[in-house]
């Protein structure tokens, strides 16, 4: 139905009987494995994503910076995990390939902020102290406050805070930490009498008594 | 063998359909338990939401590599619907400076599999509004002529809902409607304190068993990814499965359909052809009677592509109507958060899968600056997180003080933002209006004479502006949603949407609800379809999707597409019984 099916199909016709001068000029499509597709993808989104998983787009030092600023955004603390416990630093290496749109801003903005710590600090992001890397995020984290030059750094930090948050709440250790109890099988009797009670609501009787 | 010969199976059909969504789905089911043999022709893919090859229900954001982003599904990974409005090697054109966007779904059952279930019967209003306004086009049939196909559907289907006596939106007969959730209660009491009504949805979910072959609700919010139980109305699960049990249907997959062929001489339609989307082989179909429902928008392109020496400007076209005054529904949008939800209370309030309230059109057209309508459908919650969630806090916190009553800028890192994403959790609510826009003859649809598709169909070229009447509806609904989220004590989210954006009005196609491309009507030089949506032109064929429809209502149309196509096929069956056809 997608992308290559039509040459194949095409070629496949083909097989097992006398190949036409026209089939010929068709080059045989290369010899791959056969991907086992996952319940509930597409062909086509089977292949996608295995191709995408197959790709590196991090160099190892963007990858560490990802890792310490998802764990500066969202840090462990009695209830939960932290950002890169919860698998944050792949799923944005994961987005950054399915999304190639941040690409530049990702990569760029890394850059900006290691330039930007080599001027201030004399090293890049990672390789700063703690309390150099606190420094430095204050000043790109209030994108409202931000002083002229460093602007695109607040930029950059609304990126990484977004793509962190998605990820991380979208995790188990997220989901659990929200305290999000659906996507199973129940039954749904209306809001609890205690929080009807708390809100100062109440269902009309015809809710209450239905069919009357 | 050679790809391009033409297969001709023995066999004659008395029905082929074109497509397996609503329309296509309701004749297959009413034609074959009456005992004619139908092939249904579906461009897609074989579905069914209870196969573990398909299933995406109940499973969770880390599944996905993306969390769900839509990157492959416009409504995210776990959506249902194979296609959207990009399809690789199925282009279609805009003519410069108009815009329109195209939803297709290709796949067993089509678009039913993703919507929103919302099913609502047109009121009798619905059908004369040039009569009422001076604009658009009356329909040459009335409320009581799809009153008992409305019923019929109401027990096949299954619909919840709740009488409310309510103008211009009949009732139907309801299965009982779940109870509102905690912010559409806040919602409720605070609209009505504004004099705007809030009632329960109208959803084809099964909150109670109806028969022995499908499931009833199991509340997970998900009727979007197609569900396992056949709780919900898909028409995959609810009329081609049972069509096929009856043995009368053949089902092709994967069959996209080139023309309708016609005798030259008689001038009736002899069957179809289409090319088998996986081999590319052209196969021709005979039937004694063709029935399309393949959408509005290739229904229109398959009349106009099914040119003949007898037929020049396409098939039931002498009146040079097909492909005009398709119209989508009109939308905007706002979100908003409420403060007093903050820090909730956590429990299961996954519900069905959408919305438990709604707000029907409620004002009197004559007393505002636009003809037509809207409704108002509204969201919010402890929803499922999934990809985006969190995203753009930056413009929230800031106004909203920390537990210890302190405020900070908007944004921000570490364990008090971590603890804000927690107490916003839920506080968010939206809502969206979904209007009736007037059919214009300047918005059309018509093949593109350069572009073929990748199986050498020539293509669509959409040419469709929004005129001013919907614009002035968009403010009146930027103005409502406003009102709405102050009652309830709402901060409304970003700026709200002005002139300059024509008050967020979405563009053309983006509701997926067009219609009205091959138009019923009296007159055959005004309309491509007599009353029961068959050709004037050609007596053996007939449409039955939205493409028929002289306008869409301020209602969402599948219901009508259902009642209306059981109307057709039971005419097409007592045609053949009188021998007319």
């Amino acid at each position: 139905m997608k992308r290559r099916d039509s040459l194949k199909a095409l070629s496949l016709t083909g097989f097992g009987l006398a190949v036409g001068p026209t089939e010929a000029a068709v080059p045989a499509p290369p010899d791959v494995k056969p991907l086992k597709i996952p319940g509930g993808r597409q062909k086509f989104e089977a292949e996608r994503d295995a191709k995408l998983m197959a790709e590196k787009f991090f160099t190892p030092h963007e990858l560490q910076t990802v890792t310490v600023l998802s764990d500066i955004i969202i840090p462990a603390d009695e209830r939960s995990g932290s950002a890169s416990q919860a698998g944050v630093p792949a799923f944005i290496e994961f987005m950054m390939k399915d999304q190639p749109r941040n690409q530049t801003p990702m990569r760029g903005g890394i850059r900006w902020l290691d330039n930007t710590c080599t001027k201030r600090y004399g090293k890049p992001f990672v390789q700063c102290t703690k309390a150099q890397q606190i420094d430095m995020v204050e000043q790109i984290a209030y994108p409202a406050l931000a002083k002229p030059d460093m602007t695109q750094g607040a930029s950059f930090f609304t990126l990484m805070r977004n793509l962190t948050a998605s990820g991380f709440f979208t995790s188990q250790i997220g989901i659990k930490d929200l305290g999000y109890v659906g996507n199973t099988p129940n039954q749904w009797n209306g809001v609890p009498d205690d929080v009807l009670k708390q809100y100062g609501l109440a269902y009309e009787e015809r809710e209450l008594n239905p069919g009357k | 063998m050679d790809p391009f010969q033409i297969q001709k199976p023995p066999t004659q059909f008395d029905v082929a359909i074109v497509g397996s969504g609503a329309g296509g789905g309701m004749a297959a089911y009413t034609l074959a338990k009456a005992g004619a043999k139908v092939v249904l022709l579906e461009a897609g893919g074989y579905y069914d939401p209870a196969d573990p090859k398909y299933i995406t229900q109940l499973k969770w954001p880390w599944e996905s590599p993306r969390r769900g982003a839509g990157t492959t599904r416009a409504f995210g990974d776990f959506d249902a619907a194979w296609g959207g409005w990009d399809i690789e090697g199925e282009p279609y054109t805009t003519a410069k400076g108009t815009e329109f966007h195209w939803f297709r779904s290709r796949m067993l059952g089509g678009r039913t599999n993703h919507w929103g279930r919302i099913s609502l019967r047109f009121g009798p209003d619905d059908f004369r509004r040039r009569s009422m306004t001076g604009v658009g086009q009356d329909w040459p049939i009335g409320y009581d002529d799809l009153k008992p196909f409305y019923d019929r559907v109401d027990r096949l289907i299954g619909v919840f809902g709740s009488v409310e006596n309510f103008p211009n939106e009949p009732d139907g007969i309801f299965l009982p409607a779940p109870k509102p959730r905690l912010h559409e209660l806040m919602i409720r009491k605070g609209a009505r304190s504004i004099g705007i009504p809030v009632i329960p949805s109208r959803l084809s979910m099964l909150t109670k068993p109806i028969n022995d072959e499908r499931g009833s609700c199991f509340y997970c919010a998900q009727c979007g990814r197609g569900c396992q139980a056949y709780a919900d109305f898909s028409s995959s699960s609810v009329l081609v499965k049972p069509a096929m049990k009856t043995g009368n249907v053949t089902l092709i997959n994967g069959a996209m359909v080139r023309e309708v062929i016609t005798d030259p001489a008689t001038g009736l339609c002899t069957g179809v052809s289409y090319v088998d989307t996986q081999t590319l082989q052209e196969v021709t179909i005979k039937a004694k009677s063709v029935v399309l429902a393949a959408s509005a928008g290739e229904t229109a392109r398959l009349l106009l592509n099914s040119k003949s020496s007898r037929f020049p400007t396409g098939l039931a076209n002498s009146s040079g109507v097909v492909g005009k005054y398709i119209n989508d529904s009109t939308g905007a949008s706002r979100s908003a958060f409420v403060p007093a939800l903050m820090d909730r209370k956590r429990y299961n309030e996954d519900g069905v899968g959408g919305m438990h309230v709604f707000t029907p059109w409620w004002l009197d057209n004559k007393k505002l600056d636009f003809p037509r309508g809207y409704h108002i459908e509204y969201w919010g919650g402890m929803g499922m997180p999934a990809y985006g969630f969190g995203w753009g806090v930056e413009a929230l916190n800031g106004m909203i003080a920390a537990r210890d009553g302190s405020k900070k800028p908007g944004g921000g890192y570490g364990a008090g933002l971590k603890d804000d994403y927690r107490r916003f959790y839920g506080a968010y609510v939206g809502m969206a209006g979904r209007g009736e826009p007037v059919p214009l003859e300047s918005n059309y649809c018509e093949i593109d004479p350069n572009v073929v598709d990748k199986y050498g169909i020539p293509v669509l070229r959409f040419n469709y502006k929004w005129s001013d009447y919907e614009v002035k509806q968009a403010k009146h609904m930027q103005d409502t949603f406003e009102e709405i989220i102050h009652s309830m004590g709402g901060i409304a989210l970003g700026e709200k949407p002005g002139a300059e954006n024509s008050y967020g009005l979405e563009a053309p196609g983006k509701i997926i609800h067009e219609v009205g491309t091959s138009r019923m009507g009296n007159d055959p030089k005004t309309s491509a379809l007599n009353k029961f949506q068959q050709a004037h032109d050609v007596k053996n064929l007939f449409v039955v999707d939205a493409a028929a429809f002289p306008s869409q209502g301020d209602k969402n149309v599948t219901w009508t597409i259902l009642a209306s196509s059981m109307r057709t096929s039971e005419y097409l069956i007592d045609q053949v019984k009188k021998k007319n056809i």
